[in-house]
């Protein structure tokens, strides 16, 4: 079957013509540069996101700090990551980039704070 | 409780008026309102006019009191620290068989003892009033209209009334009114509410779309509310000047027409509708409402169009038959109706107030006035309406007026505070006192810090504070709290 | 009075890059004025990713990208930050009023850069009928309330616009655990950029239709339902198109307004459909010596592109000063 995706790996955003045969990626069309072929693959074998959200606090200047993952995760684990989020409580200050949770659901990637709080 | 010498039912600015009134007798009275806040009802979406009593048939109730009622505000205005303006009103006519209808209008108002009438011709209207349309050929001058804002009224008169002896219990809900047989004429009422049981020698019944109701609950049932609905339009504060006067057709039969408004806030108004509906709580505006508005007022004043409209809201008036029922009731001895006060019910608020206390007289209520009636009220300080320097006095005074909240509108924390203090629990009550959330953003800078702040002050939780009471919770739910409904 | 040589209103990603680009285009003499208690701006509620691709060419959320500005100006001493600074009037004589908690000050700028953003269109602006209950909300309000404070405001969401700002809310909803059951788009395709149209909506299977709009909102005290209409090429519903959705939030984000009720009281001309001021030249108003950059001059996509402008802004204020004198 084909499908259809932008690429939005730059404002280019190249219309992507994808050939998917047994949920793997036969051919990519329509990219104008290798990005747009990697992009394409990633995207419909196992789609990865980063996770951008807020973690409550506890006792700090902020009420709520925004965090990320520092890579990208399945796309597939996102709602998981979310209920896990929801559970933090930040209790020490934090620069931003300082990690809050490491290896953040065993997935290699660590939970970053993105803004300081004191 | 105890038992009160009068209980009032309905807190919007008729039972506030009859309250401040009677509040300078030595009597136990109490307000029962059963919104969250006072004048949440039909006198939140009042167009704040006070009429100069024309357009009332000469031998109503409706006329008198008007006229009566136009001179008292201004009086009562200046004791309650609020901005009564003096700004006339024209009632327009575009042909000559209408300016001989405005001769019979002046006559009729005349009789009726409004001042200061005059027909006036195109020429005079060029000058006075550029922006009205050039086919207007005369007008009916009355420059004893005025505006004032009709929330900020009603909780003036309730505070100064509360100030001296009366008791507010909002959130009060009556279910339910008995009269015992007395040993004399009069039997105590035994009211039923939501919050418990009243006792009262005297009722006066002034619950607006539900007056019916509650009269009925005493077995008069001789009249029926039916609610008119009115839309009602509001102009970018930038259009503040496109008149000087209240802007009138000449009216129809059942309403005074669409008109140009002036408010007491700055924004004009244009509107309102009349329509006759069924229910008393369906407050929603419409497409065909805004059309029949625009083109309306655009025959007066044409340089109205649409894009100047920022807000838009409907009230429904308490519309029974074409007089106000203000009476006793034989039936029900101590058992005052004051009831299908539409307009010029905001205006006749003071001689209702007279009219109603008179009648508790008649009904053998003793009037001893106090030696003590704090006849006086401060004005709130709102930084929007005053110099800048004044505003730099009071910083220096108090540094919360420093600390702005909402930035549209130019409300400090300090007056937000206040208005909870002065009974605000709800982001409608801040906003009717403070006009924090009118502005032209509409909320969207300042709800933050506002819920904060009422939180903070009332004790609430974020999930509890509401737009207008129980129901309109702004929160879903607070953060500590839920993980996702579902998962991966 | 005080004298500066530059007044800078408002420390978001506009003022902020403006600050640092008149410092290093030679003015040794700036006040920055914020009214929040925070440099940022609108940054510090942007928690997402999408900044900073062009600008520093990395991905950043949006208290990052403010960050590495935040950073710049603590390390220049000649840039004093003054917070909780709330301007309530400009004069054409480039005299400013401002509130900051227990005082009032005026300050006279040889040149001013206003900053100051912009405001959501409300739904009042867009004339959706209906009642006025609670449930209807600002994308901006939400997102504040949501990322901010910790407040959830909906549950079962219909978004209004498929602007950035609406579809960047109708994730962040859906992962707080809310339902988000339609966007609302009245235009032909999405406003918004692909990237958002992916990673926002189609992610999360949120149903888009476009060519629609909402006729009317349902609730006495809380949104509980919409109607839904479609419309043809002039923006008329077309009749007997129209369905419900059962919802308790309208988020609205139907377009942003330049907010320049200051400048415009201080006599700088005004474009009165757009709200930005009447330009020939980027930044420049009609009033030599009062420059306006960021969403206070014209609504911009990124904020890369902000800074960008705000630079330039920094710079033709340091021109400005160097002319007059």
């Amino acid at each position: 079957m084909i499908k259809r995706l932008t690429c939005i790996e730059c404002p280019k955003s190249c219309l992507l013509s994808i050939k998917i045969e047994n949920t793997r990626v036969a051919k990519v069309s329509g990219n104008e540069c290798p990005k747009g072929e990697k992009y394409a693959i990633q995207e419909i074998e196992n789609p990865m996101r980063i996770l951008t959200s807020a973690v409550l606090t506890e006792g700090l200047s902020l009420k709520m700090v925004p965090v990320r993952t520092d890579k990208p995760i399945p796309k597939s684990k996102i709602m998981e990551a979310m209920g896990q989020i929801k559970k933090i409580r930040l209790k020490s200050p934090v620069k931003s980039g300082s990690i809050i949770a490491e290896n953040f659901l065993s997935l290699g990637v660590n939970l970053l704070s993105t803004r300081r709080v004191s | 409780m105890g038992l009160y010498d009068v209980i009032i039912i309905g807190g919007g600015v008729i039972g506030a008026s009859i309250a401040r009134e009677l509040s300078r007798y030595k009597l136990k009275i109490a307000i029962l309102e059963k919104e969250e806040e006072l004048a949440f009802g039909v006198s939140k979406s009042n167009s704040g006019i006070i009429h100069p009593g024309t357009q009332n048939p000469v031998n109503s109730l409706k006329g008198r009191l008007c006229v009566q009622g136009n001179a008292l505000t201004r009086k009562m205005s200046k004791e309650l620290g609020i901005d009564f303006k003096e700004v006339g009103e024209l009632i327009v006519a575009f042909n000559e068989e209408d300016r001989l209808k405005l001769v019979e209008l002046k006559n009729d108002a005349e009789i009726l003892g409004v001042p200061r009438l005059r027909v006036v011709d195109r020429a005079w209207l060029k000058k006075n009033e550029p922006n009205l349309s050039r086919d207007a050929a005369a007008a009916l001058y009355a420059p004893t209209a005025g505006i004032i804002s009709p929330y900020r009224w009603a909780y003036d008169l309730a505070e100064n009334a509360a100030k001296n002896g009366v008791e507010i219990h909002t959130l009060t809900n009556v279910e339910n009114i008995l009269q015992h047989s007395g040993a004399g004429n009069i039997g105590d009422f035994e009211i039923d509410t939501s919050k418990g049981e009243f006792r009262s020698r005297y009722v006066v019944n002034a619950a607006g779309l539900f007056a019916d109701d509650i009269s009925r609950m005493i077995g008069i049932d001789d009249f029926k509310i039916r609610p008119r609905k009115g839309e009602e339009f509001l102009l970018d504060k930038k259009r503040e000047n496109i008149t000087n006067h209240l802007i009138f057709p000449l009216p129809s039969k059942s309403s005074k027409g669409v008109l140009v408004i002036k408010t007491s806030d700055g924004n004009p108004m244009i509107g309102p509708t009349a329509e006759d509906v069924e229910s008393k709580t369906d407050l929603s505006t419409s497409d065909e409402g805004f059309k029949k508005v625009l083109s309306s007022v655009q025959r007066l004043v044409p340089s109205i169009n649409g894009n100047d409209v920022i807000a838009y809201f409907a009230g429904l008036r308490p519309a029974s038959g074409e007089d106000f029922i203000i009476r006793r009731e034989a039936k029900a001895p101590g058992f005052i109706n004051v009831a299908g006060i539409q307009s010029p019910g905001l205006t006749a608020a003071p001689a209702i107030a007279l009219l109603v206390s008179g009648l508790l007289r008649k009904s053998g209520l003793s009037l001893k006035r106090k030696l003590f009636f704090h006849r006086h009220r401060k004005r709130d300080i709102h930084l929007f309406n005053i110099p800048l320097s004044k505003t730099k006095r009071l910083i220096k005074r108090d540094p919360l007026y420093g600390d702005i909240v909402c930035r549209c509108e130019m409300v400090s924390a300090k007056e937000v505070t206040d208005a909870i203090g002065r009974g605000a629990k709800t982001l409608d009550g801040i906003k009717f006192r403070t006009r924090a959330q009118s502005g032209r953003c509409h909320g969207s800078f300042c709800t933050t810090r506002l819920m904060k702040i009422l939180a903070s002050e009332t004790g609430k939780k974020s999930t509890e504070i509401t737009k207008r009471g129980k129901g309109s919770e702004i929160i879903k739910e607070e953060r500590c709290q839920a993980l996702p409904a579902k998962s991966a | 009075m005080v004298e500066r040589e530059l007044v800078i209103v408002g420390a978001g990603p506009a003022g902020m890059a403006a600050a640092i680009s008149a410092r290093e285009s030679g003015i040794t003499d700036i006040l920055l004025l914020e009214r929040d208690q925070c440099l940022g701006g609108i940054l510090n509620q942007c928690v997402h990713t999408g900044f900073g691709i062009e600008y520093f060419k990395e991905v950043l959320t949006g208290p990052e990208y403010s960050n590495r500005f935040i950073e710049k100006i603590n390390a220049l001493p000649e840039i004093e930050i003054s917070l909780k600074s709330f301007v309530v009037k400009l004069t054409r004589e480039k005299v400013l009023t401002y509130i900051k908690p227990g005082t009032m000050e005026d300050v006279k700028a040889k040149v001013v850069i206003m900053a100051t953003g912009c405001r959501e269109k409300t739904r009042e602006m867009v004339h959706i009928a209906g009642t006025r209950p609670s449930g209807i909300f600002s994308a901006g309000l939400a997102q504040k309330l949501i990322n901010i404070e910790g407040l959830l405001p909906g549950r079962e969401v219909v978004v209004v616009g498929s602007g950035d700002i609406g579809l960047i809310m109708a994730r962040r909803f859906t992962l707080e655990g809310a339902r988000v059951k339609a966007v609302i788009e009245i235009q032909g395709k999405s406003r918004g950029l692909a990237r958002n149209m992916a990673q926002c909506i189609e992610d999360f299977d949120i149903p888009v239709y476009f060519n629609h709009k909402i006729s009317r909102i349902y609730g006495r005290d809380r949104v509980e339902k919409v109607i839904v209409v479609k419309v043809d090429e002039n923006f008329n519903e077309i009749p007997s198109s129209g369905f419900e959705i059962g919802c308790d939030t309208v988020l609205m984000s139907v377009g942003l307004i330049p907010e320049n009720e200051l400048i415009e009281a201080a006599g700088v001309e005004i474009d009165r459909k757009t709200g930005s001021p009447v330009s020939k030249e980027v930044n420049k108003t009609s009033l030599p010596g009062i420059f306006c950059c960021g969403n206070s001059f014209k609504i911009y996509d990124l904020a890369d592109w902000v800074s960008k402008d705000a630079a330039l802004a920094g710079k033709m204020a340091a021109d400005y000063i160097r002319g007059v004198k």
